[in-house]
């Protein structure tokens, strides 16, 4: 156990999740003073509409990524939540009704990966790769290449209105509302402590009482319960519900969440961190967006920073361990 | 005998056969027409070569999800090279999108040699990167038929003894790398750092090495697959390969290779690549609608996974057995018999 030599707001402020948001704060400063036209209203609108489904994913996912295991499978389940969505609206089903049940088999697949990767030992990365194309499969088999639109306006309406006469779209509360559920959960329970145990050992984990299966069976439930939700509000977002919908965007949220400093190994991550990596994946496209940059510099600034975010602590790691390992030499050699 | 038939591959060739039977009982034309003959050789010979790489990287317990990214920034590279040089033989063409491809693994396996850091997120990251910088130098041009010659195009469907060349080259992609894979030193140290690679390390091998050389093979092999998709489709736009990565670690989890490592062959990837393009081709002929064919693919896939751990169950008990009554002479029970069906490879049964 460390002893904190450190005063508390070095401990709070100089973490991996700080340097995240620092980046973020900077990115958004020079946005808007460089880019014309990003410190208007507009531009906080559609970005907290564009970055909704992936910010809603990455939070049960930041835990998943935390136990050290991986839900490859989020961005099938936003395509599949969106058939189902779209095919009950279609069957003169109430969308009260048609979120809920939507809602519920993200759910079911949710524990599906949850129960072969937890009771059947099976390694997930492989697992969710497999579910990946199945629950994409079953989206594109019910619907085929046809589409279901004309959702009625109060609802498409709620996904995208603001609040009042602000900026903030009024989903803004509800994206509020989820992350400090995550982050209680995360940060202030002790299933959020058995969650990072597991991902420093599960081992040990297991022989201090967690119940390690069960833990990972709810955070797979959770996390396809959150992505269905997800596929529902990408449904009203643009009024269309299609099986491709959100292909490939399981690729954005792990991006995220490992940017955010969450570590692919497990043991180590913070909600705060993961919401501003969301967030700063947002900010750059938006900008470059504005500039008129297309999306494929946005592809290759995400990728890198990706990269660095996971090399340049490790090289940090490297010369600090090396330090000390000097500075220990130094002090024994006065020993002597 | 009972050896070659208990290994993991003789269940997926098994499978295949099966497929291959069935529809071909629902339509005759599916294998016993020209067409038919070369669709079912054809189809799989890009994924099959990239399935063989991918193999080598993941049995290092390493991965490459870069693949289809390197694959259509190569495709594009070697139709661009025709359009701007129409002269350049074939040969030049193909060794610059290998090379090309080479060093493109390359990054990916410095980064994660040396900064010992995961090869998911790196790979991650360079798919986006890759595909970045595709997708800034076509913009939305297109190479179309027209641009290339059409010796090469014709590569891309042209036979030989009736078998298809891009097969051939993929069989011999197969050949070569399942050889060295199972006899030479450097083949056999790719699996032992997949099993254990602290161990690995503690043993001297070359661990750094030996994964640049993985992840130069699996770039390179990516490479000749672009290639191999320029003459195949006759049209590169910035897209190609999009969403590749996951079809072929799928083929290769399914071809029997654990994803963490240390066993399977590239034979199973191999076959695990022409099973699930096949499957994918099979089904519109016995009726189902071919917009069903992924949930197909990801239900194949996961019954894999579970299937291979049932066998791996089943082997750490036995072997647990023989462990306690004394070594038998059983048909396959000696000790240490690994998936690969070598003996004295060390094998993680616990894992």
């Amino acid at each position: 156990m460390r002893t904190h030599a450190r005063p508390w707001w070095q401990r709070v402020l100089l973490t991996r999740e700080m340097l995240t948001v620092l980046i973020l704060v900077v990115a958004w400063i020079v946005a808007s003073a460089v880019v014309r036209g990003f410190d208007g209203p507009l531009t906080i609108t559609y970005l907290v509409l564009d970055v909704a489904p992936v910010l809603l994913i990455a939070l049960p996912m930041t835990l998943i990524i935390a136990t050290g295991e991986i839900d490859l499978s989020v961005a099938s389940v936003v395509g599949l939540s969106s058939v189902t969505f779209g095919l009950l609206y279609q069957a003169g089903l109430g969308l009260g009704v048609a979120l809920l049940v939507s809602v519920l088999l993200g759910a079911v697949c949710g524990a599906v990966n949850g129960a072969l990767v937890a009771y059947g030992g099976l390694p997930s990365l492989a697992v969710t790769i497999g579910s990946l194309a199945l629950y994409r499969g079953l989206a594109v088999g019910l619907l085929g290449t046809t589409a279901v639109t004309g959702f009625p306006d109060s609802w498409t309406d709620g996904a995208t209105d603001n609040l009042g006469e602000s900026p903030y779209p009024a989903i803004t509360l509800g994206l509020l509302g989820m992350i400090a559920v995550f982050a209680v959960l995360l940060h202030a329970t002790p299933f959020g402590r058995n969650v990072l145990d597991i991902g420093r050992s599960s081992e040990a984990a297991r022989f201090s009482g967690v119940d390690v299966k069960r833990t990972l069976l709810i955070l797979f439930v959770l996390s396809g319960a959150v992505s269905a939700l997800a596929g529902v509000y990408y449904t009203l977002r643009y009024g269309s519900a299609r099986g491709d919908n959100a292909t490939g965007m399981e690729l954005q949220v792990v991006a995220a969440v490992l940017l955010g400093g969450v570590s692919i190994f497990g043991g180590r991550g913070a909600v705060h961190g993961v919401v501003a990596g969301v967030l700063l994946i947002g900010v750059l496209g938006s900008a470059l967006r504005l500039e008129g940059v297309t999306v494929n510099v946005i592809n290759i600034v995400i990728g890198t920073a990706l990269v660095v975010s996971v090399v340049a602590p490790r090289i940090a790691g490297g010369m600090r361990v090396r330090r000390r390992r000097a500075a220990g030499r130094r002090t024994q050699g006065d020993g002597r | 005998m009972t050896n070659v038939l208990r290994r993991r591959e003789a269940g997926i060739a098994l499978a295949l056969l099966i497929v291959i039977g069935v529809t071909t009982a629902v339509q005759p034309g599916f294998l016993l027409s020209t067409g038919g003959w070369r669709d079912l050789l054809l189809t799989p010979a890009i994924l099959v070569v990239l399935a063989v790489g991918q193999a080598v990287v993941v049995i290092t317990r390493n991965v490459d999800l870069s693949v289809g990214s390197v694959l259509g920034l190569t495709a594009y590279l070697t139709g661009r090279l025709f359009l701007e040089a129409p002269d350049l033989p074939i040969v030049v063409v193909t060794l610059a999108a290998v090379v090309t491809g080479t060093l493109l693994g390359l990054v990916n396996g410095a980064i994660v040699a040396f900064a010992r850091v995961p090869a998911l997120v790196i790979t991650l990251g360079t798919l986006y990167v890759y595909r970045g910088v595709t997708l800034t130098w076509a913009g939305s041009d297109r190479i179309d038929a027209g641009d290339m010659p059409r010796t090469f195009l014709g590569l891309g469907t042209r036979q030989v003894l009736g078998i298809p060349v891009l097969t051939i080259v993929a069989a011999v992609v197969l050949a070569a790398v399942g050889y060295y894979m199972y006899t030479s030193r450097g083949g056999r140290q790719l699996y032992a750092i997949g099993s254990d690679p602290d161990a690995a390390a503690l043993q001297g091998l070359p661990v750094r090495r030996r994964l640049l050389g993985a992840f130069a093979l699996g770039g390179a092999l990516a490479g000749l697959a672009g290639v191999m998709f320029a003459a195949r489709y006759g049209t590169v736009s910035s897209g190609a390969g999009t969403g590749m990565e996951l079809q072929v670690v799928g083929a290769v989890v399914v071809g029997g290779v654990a994803i963490f490592g240390g066993s399977g062959t590239v034979a199973g990837a191999a076959l695990g690549a022409m099973l699930l393009l096949t499957i994918n081709r099979a089904l519109p002929v016995v009726g189902i609608p071919d917009f069903w064919q992924r949930a197909v693919v990801g239900a194949l896939i996961i019954g894999a996974i579970a299937l291979d751990r049932v066998l791996a169950n089943r082997r750490a008990r036995r072997l647990a057995a023989e462990r306690d009554t004394g070594p038998t002479d059983g048909a396959d029970g000696r000790p240490g018999d690994g998936a690969d069906g070598r003996p004295g490879d060390s094998e993680d049964v616990t894992a």
